[in-house]
């Protein structure tokens, strides 16, 4: 016990050393490298044509993104949530090809594009801490790696258009299954115009002990980016996956628009987090969605932390009997943001079980919104579902609000909601003023304090690259109250 | 030499004078006790010297080691070595108290080199020391604490932080005789040369255990008496009543 103590307040001490001087800059920044194909602007027809002909995609996939660039045109604006007007359709770029080739090793990555993720800490993290690594920079993959040992048991990963060229029967098996791309706009949207994104498959039985890592990184103004990733556990198989995320700061907007679809077959453990921490000039839409099966377990884990307006509600569908699935999520509203985020559940099957813990933080004019479904089918006996939202509301002017909705067709099914808003305190902050501690640096105590529960549940690397975050928020407030 | 010098102070709160002109003066290597009556001002006197934003000094002066800390924030009064141990310490959910020692200790002291084992070491000697277990390190500050827990914490700090100028205001109320014990002796231990205590209590039971040389009677926002540890017992026996303003 107190050893453990030792080594992991050693270790995270050693991490914040190193990014003591870290500022926003270390991730807005821009590159000037170019695409060397690019659709221009607007989205039709032949351009979705184009995007298929320049990847020399199979005619299904051609004829799907047709199919759902239909979808997408005949379905109205989302009008039950943030303000979306900002989206400027006409002036989006949708697909930017950065290289021609997809690299198995970093130095076949065109310089300044490694140089970007160099920056960012991408390799020396796949070094230290990864099973297997995809990077993506606008609307292709243009890395990937597998370490050795899990590619000799089978284990697939790498970006779609890959997986679509190396694998085709696998993908097709889990392609828009789970969200299929009449769900929404814009998962009509992605599915019209889709590009990178990852596939990871995991064998039956298969057990991997470090997370494998996509970092999505988008780098021109007013450009999209449509990922599409599957993840696949197979029966009895366990695997971690992450997701993190960047842009450079610009005046005009950029859309991110993706899909993630997890398949958790039966009795097996499948853990997705997500780290988004996209400028300011992002709108950021995906559709997340995961199959539940029979006495599997599925966890997501997400920080919400950049962006201009982000609406993101995580689904699990339990299937079978047994199926549990967790939802821990912070969202950091910041001035000027919209986080309008949440989870859904649903019970399909007897003995199921939810848990939802949805922690908000709102700065200044930020706006955090909880938004949540659960639901209980007639049949889901015995089925359990928790949902704890907290809000913490930093200024006088900063907004939180919960909506939550459940349809609860069963019963003996059993389900509880907690709710709680609250403040930063002057007696709080005194006390650790009082001990040394700055006016910005006991905001950020106080703030990563109430984040704890969900913070513990977050790989250290992750949780440290929060706690950085969450005090440059803080630290460019100044005075807090 | 560590000199606390308090000159006619005045203070309110909510628009409200409570503190009417205090001289106080407190050396390193004295202990004073501030006694009074419930409403005297003790604990606004705590509460302004430590720099909460809600007490608004209306005059006078307080000057640490020559450094004037009248208009300064918490934060510099405490890197100046300055220590309130508060009478009832809020509760922090989710800062795990580790790694709050931690932090406080490098704001105050940025110059000391003692790596991570070396700290926990000697956070875990004083933990054994006020009666605390280990397993303590893990839990939020002030959070679900019972009332001694949190006294005791208190003075944990005090001896981990290592301040010049320590202020307890009531720090044995909530705690049983055990307790107290345990934490004067730990009080005796830190006290020296170079500390400076002022013991602000309403009852004289601490002073059972912690010998004063000074002791102050705060009346309506003034010191109405002063004199040795004697003054203390009289109080015990007479009550306040007899001292005036």
């Amino acid at each position: 016990m107190e050893v453990q103590i030792e080594n992991k307040e050693e270790e995270i001490e050693r991490l914040l050393d190193g990014l003591k001087n870290s500022k926003s800059s270390d991730w807005e920044f821009r590159d000037t490298y170019n695409p060397i194909y690019s659709t221009g602007k607007g989205l039709n027809k032949a351009v979705v044509e184009e995007i298929s002909e320049i990847k020399k995609e199979p005619d299904w996939m051609r004829r799907f993104r047709l199919k759902a660039l239909e979808v997408f045109q005949s379905k109205p604006m989302p009008n039950w949530g943030p303000d979306l007007s900002g989206i400027d359709w006409e002036n989006t770029n949708y697909y930017n090809k950065p290289d021609e080739r997809k690299a198995n090793n970093w130095e076949d990555v065109p310089d300044q594009i490694k140089q970007t993720f160099e920056k960012l800490g991408i390799p020396e993290m796949e070094q230290k801490y990864l099973a297997g690594s995809v990077a993506q920079y606008e609307s292709e993959g243009v890395y990937h790696s597998l370490k050795k040992v899990w590619e000799d048991k089978g284990v697939v990963f790498m970006d779609l258009d890959s997986a679509v060229k190396n694998h085709p029967d696998l993908v097709k098996e889990y392609f828009c299954k789970a969200v299929p791309m009449t769900d929404n706009k814009f998962a009509a949207l992605n599915g019209a115009v889709w590009s990178g994104g990852s596939f990871l498959y995991v064998p039956k039985g298969v057990h991997i002990d470090m997370p494998l890592q996509t970092y999505f990184r988008m780098n021109n103004e007013s450009t999209g980016q449509f990922e599409h990733t599957i993840v696949v556990g197979d029966e009895g198989s366990s695997v971690h996956y992450i997701e993190g995320c960047t842009a450079p700061r610009w005046d005009k907007d950029s859309l991110h628009s993706a899909i993630v679809e997890i398949y958790a077959h039966k009795n097996s453990n499948v853990r997705y987090t997500s780290v988004q921490n996209w400028s300011k000039s992002v709108y950021n839409m995906p559709t997340k969605r995961a199959w539940v099966d029979e006495n599997a377990k599925m966890e997501w884990v997400g920080g919400s932390l950049g962006s201009k307006v982000t609406m993101i509600y995580p689904s699990s569908y339990l299937r079978g009997p047994h199926a549990t699935t967790s939802n821990l999520n912070i969202s950091l509203a910041g001035p000027g943001t919209v986080k309008d985020t949440g989870a859904k559940a649903i019970h399909m099957a007897p003995y199921t079980s939810s848990k939802i813990i949805a922690k908000s933080i709102s700065i200044e004019d930020g706006k955090a919104i909880y938004r949540g479904l659960l639901r209980m089918n007639k049949g889901a006996v015995n089925s359990r579902s928790r949902v704890q939202c907290d809000a913490l509301l930093i200024n006088d002017e900063s907004q939180s609000y919960t909506y939550p909705h459940d349809e609860i067709y069963e019963p003996s099914g059993t389900f509880s909601h907690e709710a709680t808003v609250g403040k930063i305190g002057t007696e709080e902050l005194t006390y650790l003023r009082s001990r040394g501690l700055s006016e910005d640096e006991a905001s950020s105590m106080i703030v990563l304090g109430f984040l704890d529960d969900v913070m513990r549940e977050i790989p250290m690397e992750f949780a440290i690259e929060m706690n950085r975050l969450v005090k440059l928020e803080m630290g460019k407030l100044g005075a807090v109250g | 030499m560590v000199e606390l010098k308090i000159t006619n102070l005045s203070a309110s709160v909510d628009g409200k004078k409570i503190l009417k002109g205090v001289d106080l003066t407190v050396k390193g290597g004295e202990i004073h006790a501030l006694m009074g009556p419930n409403g005297a001002g003790k604990s606004t006197l705590g509460n302004v010297l430590v720099g909460h934003p809600d007490y608004k000094i209306e005059g006078g002066s307080i000057v640490l080691d020559n450094i004037d800390l009248t208009n300064k924030t918490p934060e510099e009064r405490a890197r100046a070595g300055l220590f309130l141990a508060f009478q009832s310490p809020i509760a922090i959910p989710g800062v795990k108290i580790s790694s709050f020692l931690r932090t406080a200790y490098k704001q105050l002291h940025p110059e000391d080199k003692t790596n991570v084992t070396q700290f926990f070491d000697n956070v875990k000697k004083h933990l054994k020391k006020v009666g605390l277990d280990e397993s303590f390190l893990s839990r939020s500050v002030n959070d679900g604490f019972s009332g001694g827990e949190r006294k005791r914490f208190e003075i944990l700090q005090m001896a981990i932080l290592r301040p010049k100028i320590v202020i307890l205001d009531e720090i044995d109320s909530g705690l049983d005789v055990d307790a107290l014990k345990l934490v004067a002796d730990e009080i005796i231990e830190y006290a020296s040369s170079e500390v400076g205590f002022l013991i602000v209590t309403h009852y004289q039971r601490i002073l059972k255990n912690i010998d004063p040389n000074f002791v102050h009677v705060l009346v309506n926002g003034k010191i109405a008496k002063e004199g040795d540890k004697n003054l203390a017992l009289q109080i015990e026996e007479k009550g306040y009543d007899w001292i005036r303003s």
